[in-house]
């Protein structure tokens, strides 16, 4: 299969062929767009289906925040729902637990986190590495395709009777392991039986990227000359490796309790509800890192591109992302200060979790540095990747109150928490997916996005996420708890409900102002203009190809001779410098020694890099 | 620009036919290796939950051997042990280009395995005779019914990696009748063994901590 495969290779399926391995030849449409094995087929397919749960998601939140705003009023256009969900446009509170619960897991499991791992891990991965796929195409195809059915089994509970899932996205026993409590049976096992499923995709997914990273990068390519987006992909995947096998345990032993008569969570036959808990957030915590590391491995490559300056301490992003992915291990405690803990045990708790502020606020000091003295080009991906360090500060620095006990006390469970998350979800993770999106859009699908329409977006988006979601935390800190149906139940809440409606027209504006980015983004397709092999003048090897690259993605086997961040190279003619572009060449285009007067008077040869 | 020409230098020059050293593992046996930590952590929540569960309620549990057969089950022990003897035999076989040698290890290792689940099967029909259920409504066994939940997730588990690796093994022993194995192309036996090994471990760490303890 592989004429390049030099070094002996027990199977003949080791090394995927590289572009320039064979005849060119047309897959048929089956095989070209649905059971592809292509890994940049697979991220456009895992693109469309997250960005399908992101919608569907954000739809959920309209409906709920409808509720939040004006409880008890018939919902205006959704009058149609079912009677055992909205009569006559009214949510029902269990419905509106339905919604709770699945605005939570769409958005967590099916959009934020297929959008970070699924779509760039599978895109940028072999293009950045210089390989023509993933060490296991086949595997990886089976990735997508375990994604489908889950989402499917989690879209279908809706229409089960009990309707879906409603006890929260964390579905705490025993709540979610009796039926009795929620009055919903087989939603909450299609819940728990699509994210059994869903984990098998993302293990799938993470064997295929460790591999690849390990032993297909490009020559040349050594660790420390790897794209942070790469690294963090990477460290993401080890993640995802060890963390959802907890979780797919603790899915099992619920969903037995549910339909075997076990009694794992249950108390009353000798169970233990905090075991779930603890199960649930040993892999809960590791699992906010998966959803955010990606993120900042993208906006570590925008960033650096937008001020036209290599990355700040890149061996400090390095391990920066590494200290945060191995102390998110030992800080799964500080989700359950309220849940009953050792004073002492809660006091270790919150001091792992004070220790992860050092490597963010490493990895924040490093983009600020980045940005220092650049030549910023204020294009749509920076916009999106300097609002994600924005928010991201606000977001780590709530989360700071959390850690802390004995303020974590007063705001558990509060909208301080959903300002917070949000901040850290949306306001970053969601943020930096815009930025990944508008910067690789071209190389994905060969053309720009509309720049005006994306800029209109990311304004209507940067001012309504934070009219959104900023007063959440003073809603909090009154006390309004999170997952309430209805505040005006109560008198302290009902004299803040203008706070409640102001936040639900800015939910709208905000929602609204997706869909430009969602018509833009299908219409740039085929209006957008042509984009060119590299038009943000990058480093990375992605860069050095056609956009969109062939099946097989490189010609020959690119050879790297330097890291990806090397903008505005002293004495170079160009202000970037392509990994793959041998020395020689590069010393070449370098201008001839220019005449420079100083203030001396003395004529200085310029000369070359000295 | 300098500097990163200095790097090169330090380094030699590249050669391009070549990738970046990875681990000195091929693809596979890799994937294989990083699969197998995911399900060291999948074990990990089903033998951590029941730790737990124990230290919490040990009047739930019976004393070992009082509720379940442990002569029965070490005798099953030492038949998943020998099939992963006949395992290596099996590798060791085709690495020297012995494709009989290789068929018949294959064969007994299924045999082995097969065996294995048999008498899971068995004991399971019998404890379930005796009232040791994971229902814990039906519970009327020994100890509580944490001890029938427990002990049916993790040997259940368990049996269904054996099952699934019997599976397995009878695809890889369909190759080996096709030829498809040799010795400079024995990977698929390799990390099967691989797989195969790690299930073996994962019992013995069960057969302790679950009847001997």
């Amino acid at each position: 299969m592989s004429a390049h495969a030099t070094q002996e290779a027990p199977n003949d399926w080791d090394f995927p062929a590289f572009a320039g391995d064979h005849e060119h030849h047309e897959p048929s449409f089956i095989r070209k767009y649905i059971f592809s094995t292509d890994h940049k087929m697979i991220a456009k397919q895992f693109l469309a289906v997250s960005l399908f749960f992101l919608a569907a998601g954000g739809t959920l939140a309209l409906m709920m925040r409808w509720q939040l705003a004006f409880p008890g009023q018939p919902m205006p256009v959704v009058d149609f729902l079912p009677s055992t969900m909205a009569p006559g446009g009214i949510i029902l509170p269990e419905f509106y637990n339905a919604m709770v619960t699945m605005h939570g897991t769409f958005m967590i499991f099916f959009a934020i986190m297929p959008l970070l791992v699924g779509v760039f891990g599978n895109l940028l991965i072999p293009l950045q590495i210089g390989a023509g796929d993933m060490a296991f195409p086949r595997l990886n195809m089976w990735s997508f395709w375990l994604a489908v059915p889950a989402g499917l089994l989690m879209l279908a509970s809706f229409a089960v009777e009990g309707g879906a899932a409603g006890a929260g996205w964390t579905a705490y026993a025993p709540l979610s392991a009796d039926g009795e409590y929620t009055g919903v049976y087989l939603g909450q096992q299609l819940w728990l039986a699509s994210l059994f499923i869903l984990g098998f995709s993302s293990i799938a997914g993470a064997v295929n990227y460790i591999t690849t990273v390990i032993n297909m990068r490009a020559p040349g390519l050594t660790w420390l000359r790897l794209p942070l987006t790469v690294w963090a992909l990477f460290i993401t995947a080890i993640l995802v490796l060890l963390a959802i096998p907890i979780l797919a345990g603790a899915l099992i032993m619920l969903l037995t309790d549910q339909t075997l008569g076990t009694t794992f969570f249950l108390p009353e036959t000798g169970g233990e509800p905090l075991l779930w808990q603890h199960l649930f957030w040993f892999f809960g915590h590791p699992e906010v890192y998966i959803l955010i590391l990606p993120a900042f491995g993208i906006v570590s490559e925008v960033l650096a591109n937008g001020a036209r300056k290599p990355i700040f301490g890149y061996t400090a992003m390095v391990l920066a992302i590494v200290a945060i992915a191995f102390l998110g291990w030992i800080v799964w405690g500080h989700h359950m200060f309220m849940s009953g803990m050792n004073p002492v045990l809660g006091t270790t708790f919150m001091f792992s979790t004070m220790v992860i502020a050092v490597p963010s606020a490493i990895k924040v000091f490093n983009w600020l540095g980045t940005l220092w003295g650049g030549n910023i080009h204020f294009h749509v991906p920076f916009l999106h990747a300097a609002a994600f360090v924005s928010l991201f500060i606000i977001g780590g620095l709530s989360g700071i109150f959390m850690a802390s006990t004995p303020v974590d006390i007063h705001i558990h469970d509060t909208y301080f928490i959903v300002a917070h998350l949000h901040y850290v979800l949306f306001g970053g993770s969601l943020f930096a997916i815009f930025a990944g999106i508008t910067y690789w859009y071209p190389k994905m699908f060969g053309r720009m996005m509309n720049s005006l329409w994306n800029r209109i977006h990311f304004v209507g988006t940067f001012i309504f996420y934070n009219l959104a979601f900023f007063p959440m935390h003073g809603l909090g800190l009154e006390g309004m708890m999170r997952r309430l149906y209805d505040p005006t139940q109560y008198g302290w809440l009902a004299e803040l409900q203008p706070w409640n409606v102001f936040i639900t027209y800015s939910v709208f504006f905000l929602v609204g102002f997706q869909v430009i980015f969602f018509v833009n983004f299908i219409l740039s397709m085929w209006t957008g203009r042509e984009a060119g092999p590299n038009p943000w003048n990058a480093n990375s090897l992605e860069w050095s190809i056609p956009s969109p690259p062939p099946h097989g993605n490189f010609q020959t086997i690119p050879v790297v001779y330097r890291g990806a961040y090397e903008y505005s190279v002293p004495g170079h003619e160009r202000d970037f410098l392509l990994q793959n572009e041998p020395p020689d060449d590069a010393a070449k285009r370098r201008p001839e020694p220019a005449q420079r007067v100083d203030p001396s008077g003395q004529v200085k040869d310029r000369g070359g890099d000295q | 620009m300098s500097q990163t020409a200095a790097v090169s230098a330090a380094r030699g020059p590249v050669d391009p036919t070549r990738p970046e050293p990875g681990l000195g593992a091929y693809n596979l046996k890799l994937g294989m290796w990083v699969f197998l930590l995911s399900e060291v952590m999948f074990f990990t929540s089903l033998i951590g939950a029941y730790i737990i569960l124990r230290f919490a309620h040990p009047e739930h549990f019976a004393a070992p051997g009082e509720v379940l057969n442990v002569p029965l089950t070490a005798a099953n022990t030492f038949v998943l042990i020998c099939s992963s003897v006949t395992m290596v035999k099996a590798f060791a076989a085709i690495a020297r280009d012995d494709q009989k040698g290789l068929q018949l290890w294959l064969v007994a290792t299924i045999i082995l395995g097969s065996t294995f689940v048999g008498v899971q099967v068995y004991e399971y029909i019998h404890l379930f005779r005796d009232g040791f259920v994971p229902n814990a409504a039906a519970y009327t066994a020994g100890g509580g019914p944490l001890y029938g939940s427990t002990f049916y997730l993790m040997t259940g588990f368990h049996g269904l990696h054996v099952s699934i690796g019997v599976g397995c093994l009878i695809w890889v022993l369909i190759q080996a009748i096709r030829g498809r194995y040799s010795s400079s192309h024995l990977g698929g036996v390799e990390v099967m063994g691989l797989y195969w090994h790690f299930v073996d471990l994962v019992w013995i760490v069960l057969f302790t901590i679950v009847y001997l303890i």
